[in-house]
This record gives structure tokens, C-alpha cells and sequence, in this order.
């Protein structure tokens, strides 16, 4: 390959829709550019096999910039693909070489359900934070500007660490027990660790635990394999923190 | 939310009744040490005759197989669970790219302990409590009361390359039990903050090698004629 280009074997997860069985598809890919993004690869790979007349690989994006929480590839048996700190759109070609075989598969977990191909359902997410993950706040014209409230700087940045959190699900991906403890404690840090969350503390991380534990993710085990794949880097230090925060709300529910 | 069905609290249980287990283990540790005193068992017999008389001890270990059985239930519950919440396994996955080896394995290693303290369970505990030593003659006097000589039945069973090898086997899957299981405990009760993680994480290393060796020794020092 004298321009640096790349072949590839690639093996994707095909599966038409939510119902039907998908298996493993192998594709032969040549040309591939190490500048390119992972997705780009993809867009590539589904470019010829549109060109085949065959139906392409649906896959998550949107902003390609990192920061979304939209793409979600296990890739070569990590969710993101090797390496840390990044999501797959901000994965680049150069981290493989040529002749190399890429598994590409969806998350999988039950609260994940397949709808197509590596196209996950992650509404169990929006549900987990329509039970608790938000602030009341009165809209009635005279609401206080929020930083008119003196907040610790530790606080201010735990909170903001918290608040990284773009809930891709790599959390669950690469979690052994699928559990999804990291993206709720992130939530419920973000929330606790600031006076505006306060007077709705508890009932949230009650509220939002039960329905984690409802939408079937598994149970924490203090593996720490979140906390190495999340793209956003988040500390498991946010589910101690979330402990805390149940255990206190269990015992003593009113505020 | 009920005491066995959130997922959180399952957690709190997990590590309260490890916790516990932990705080026998130092005890059962530090009495079966007298041994290494090298007097014919007549320190570790007298500490076996309190341990096995005392009504106090008695009642406490009613609490220890509550304990015991609540930390198996619970773990299998968990097991059972996390299992379900991924029918479908990857094609490829490379767990050990993010996570230790043991720290998965918990139910596993845990299992195996379960087998090492049934056969534990029948060397000793059964014998003492219900069908009395084999070994004769099974009691001694010391200081003109008579005691079961635990001792000499120790002896007896370690004689047994099988049974040394059994429990070293036990002492080794203990061992990664306790390296994964004393620092999870305290992140799952929220004990997790940047000032102590590292105090906790070398607490565990050391309690989970220091026992785990203490025990392992008992076996091999009798099997090799140190202690006798």
C-alpha cells in the first residue's frame, strides 16, 4: 500500500429489524485512509454496498464531534473501539493497520433493545431522566439567577465532571452486568453536588433508581470497567457518591 | 422499594455481610494462629473449648450462618440478574482490556469457597458439634478440665495430601475473593473518596494476602511435621 491505505476485514452485526435474528456479516474493505474517522470508514463500507443494491448499515451518529453521545460501536470487543477518553466518531482508522479484522457489533443489553443492524434503543435513558434527572424551577419571571448562588469551586467541578456524562450507553456496553449505575450516578452527582438540586434530592435517586432497576439493567459489581471506557472519562466515585445518596434517602425518605 | 429488590440495596447487603464475614475470618484466623505456639494444641484446644462452650460465641454464630447464607443468596440473586440483563453475549469481547480478571469472577471464586467450607464444614464444624472427633483420643485434660483435642484432629486430617491441597485451593480462591471483595464493599456502602481510596485499596491488599497465607500455613506446617 504505497499511499498508506488500508484493507480490511470487517464482521457487522446485520439485523434487519427489532424482531427478526441478525448474525455476524463479513465485508472485504479496501482504499480505507488512516485519516479517516471510524464513521467515515463506515459511510465507505456503506457506499459499496449500496453501490451492491444492498441495504446499508444503519448506525447511530449525529454531531461527529465527540460530544453528542449518539454513535455506539463495540468495536474489537470495547465499547469505542481501543481507545480511551473518545467516542467512536472521534475513533480514527490509524489506530488499526492493514489486514486487520474489525468486530463491529451494537450494545447489548436488555435495556438496549436492537432496532436495526448496530442501531440501538436507548429511550430506557430518557426514561431514567424523566423520573428524576432535572431541576424544578419556577419559570414565573422572577426566577433567580443561578449564579447568584455561591457554590464551592470543589463542588462546582465535581458537579461539572458529573454533568459530562452525554449518555452514549458505552457504560452499559462494556459493563459485564450491563448496568447502567455510572450514566445514573452521573446524573444524580451532577444534581446533588448543587444547591438547585437539593430540595428534590432524595426523591431522585429514588425515583431514578427504581427505574433503572425497571428498565432491566444489571447490578453494579464494582468491576470499574465504565469508568475505563467511558468516552468522558466519569469516576465511579459518582456511584459511591450515588450509594450514599440512596442509602440516606432510604433510611430518612423526607428532606 | 424493598429490602431485597433494589438493585442498590442488594448492594448494601452484599457488602455488610462481606464486611461481616471478614470480621470472622479475623477471628477464626487469629485463634487457629495458637497453633504456631508449638505446644502439643494446648493453647488452640483451650481457645476451641471457650469458642465451642462460651453461650455468647454460641449465639453469634447463629448470626455468622445468617450472614453467610444472606451473602450466598443475595450473590446468586445478583449473579442471576446481571446474567439476564445481557441475553445476547458479543461475538468478541475483550473484558480484560478494562477490568480485572477476579473482580468478574466473584460468583465463581465465591462458589468455590461455598465447596471448600462444606468439606471445611464436615472436617471440623460437624465433627465438634454433632459426631464427635475421630480422632483418639479425642479429648485431653487441661488444667483438670477436660477438652476436645481439636488439635489432634487437625493433625489427622492435614496428614492428607488431598485434604492440604483442598485447602490451599480454598486459601487461593479466598484470597481473590477478599482482593476484589474488601475494597468493593466500601465503594458499594459510598465509602469512595479521592483522600482514602488508596488507604482502603492497600487495607484490603494486605488483610486479603495476610490471611490468606495464615491460612494456608496451618494446613502445610502440619502436613510438613513444623507444627506437632
Amino acid at each position: 500500500m504505497s499511499n498508506g491505505n488500508m484493507n480490511l476485514t470487517l464482521k457487522v452485526w446485520r439485523q434487519s429489524n427489532s424482531t427478526a435474528a441478525g448474525k455476524m456479516e463479513n465485508y472485504q474493505l479496501g482504499g480505507v485512509s488512516p485519516d479517516m474517522s471510524f464513521l467515515e470508514m463506515i459511510d465507505m463500507l456503506n457506499e459499496q454496498i449500496i453501490r451492491k443494491g444492498e441495504d446499508a448499515i444503519a448506525f447511530d451518529h449525529d454531531c461527529r464531534e465527540g460530544i453528542c453521545g449518539m454513535c455506539s460501536m463495540f468495536i474489537n470487543g470495547e465499547a469505542h473501539g481501543p481507545n480511551r477518553g473518545v467516542t467512536t466518531c472521534q475513533l480514527h482508522m490509524r489506530s488499526f493497520k492493514d489486514g486487520d479484522t474489525i468486530y463491529i457489533e451494537p450494545w447489548r443489553a436488555e435495556g438496549f433493545p436492537v432496532v436495526k443492524d448496530l442501531m440501538v434503543d436507548r429511550a430506557a435513558f430518557d426514561r431514567i431522566i424523566q423520573s428524576g434527572g432535572f431541576v424544578s424551577v419556577n419559570t414565573s419571571g422572577r426566577t433567580m439567577d443561578a449564579n447568584a448562588i455561591p457554590i464551592p469551586k470543589d463542588d462546582a467541578d465535581k458537579a461539572f465532571d458529573a454533568a459530562t456524562c452525554i449518555g452514549c450507553g458505552a457504560c452499559v456496553a462494556t459493563c459485564p452486568n450491563s448496568s447502567a449505575m455510572l450514566f445514573v450516578s452521573a446524573k444524580v452527582s451532577q444534581f446533588a453536588l448543587l444547591p438547585q438540586g437539593h430540595p428534590e434530592r432524595k426523591e431522585r435517586v429514588l425515583n431514578m433508581v427504581k427505574q433503572m432497576d425497571e428498565e432491566g439493567f444489571g447490578n453494579c459489581s464494582n468491576i470499574g470497567a465504565c469508568e475505563v471506557q467511558c468516552p468522558k472519562s466519569i469516576s465511579i466515585e459518582n456511584i459511591a457518591r450515588m450509594n450514599r445518596e440512596y442509602l440516606s434517602a432510604s433510611v430518612k425518605p423526607e428532606n | 422499594m424493598g429490602l431485597f429488590t433494589s438493585s442498590l440495596i442488594k448492594k448494601y447487603w452484599m457488602a455488610a455481610t462481606g464486611l461481616f464475614l471478614v470480621s470472622f475470618l479475623v477471628v477464626h484466623a487469629g485463634i487457629n494462629a495458637m497453633i504456631f505456639f508449638n505446644d502439643g494444641g494446648e493453647t488452640f484446644n483451650e481457645w476451641g473449648h471457650f469458642m465451642g462452650t462460651n453461650l455468647i460465641v454460641r449465639t453469634m454464630e447463629i448470626g455468622l450462618f445468617l450472614g453467610l447464607i444472606l451473602h450466598i443468596v443475595d450473590g446468586l440473586m445478583l449473579y442471576f440478574q446481571n446474567r439476564k440483563a445481557r441475553p445476547i453475549k458479543y461475538a468478541y469481547n475483550k473484558p480484560s482490556a478494562s477490568s480485572t480478571w477476579y473482580s468478574r469472577s466473584m460468583a465463581l471464586l465465591g462458589t468455590l469457597i461455598l465447596i471448600f467450607l462444606v468439606i471445611h464444614l464436615k472436617d471440623f464444624w460437624l465433627k465438634t458439634r454433632v459426631t464427635g472427633l475421630t480422632v483418639m483420643p479425642s479429648h485431653v485434660k487441661i488444667d483438670g478440665v477436660m477438652h476436645e483435642n481439636l488439635f489432634a484432629e487437625m493433625l489427622l486430617v492435614f496428614k492428607n495430601p488431598m485434604a492440604v491441597v483442598i485447602y490451599l485451593l480454598g486459601c487461593f480462591s479466598l484470597f481473590w475473593h477478599l482482593f476484589h471483595g474488601f475494597r468493593s464493599a466500601f465503594q458499594s456502602l459510598g465509602l469512595n473518596h479521592r483522600k482514602y481510596a488508596s488507604t482502603i485499596e492497600l487495607a484490603g491488599s494486605v488483610f486479603s494476602i495476610v490471611i490468606s497465607i495464615l491460612f494456608a500455613s496451618m494446613p502445610v506446617a502440619m502436613y510438613l511435621g513444623w507444627v506437632k
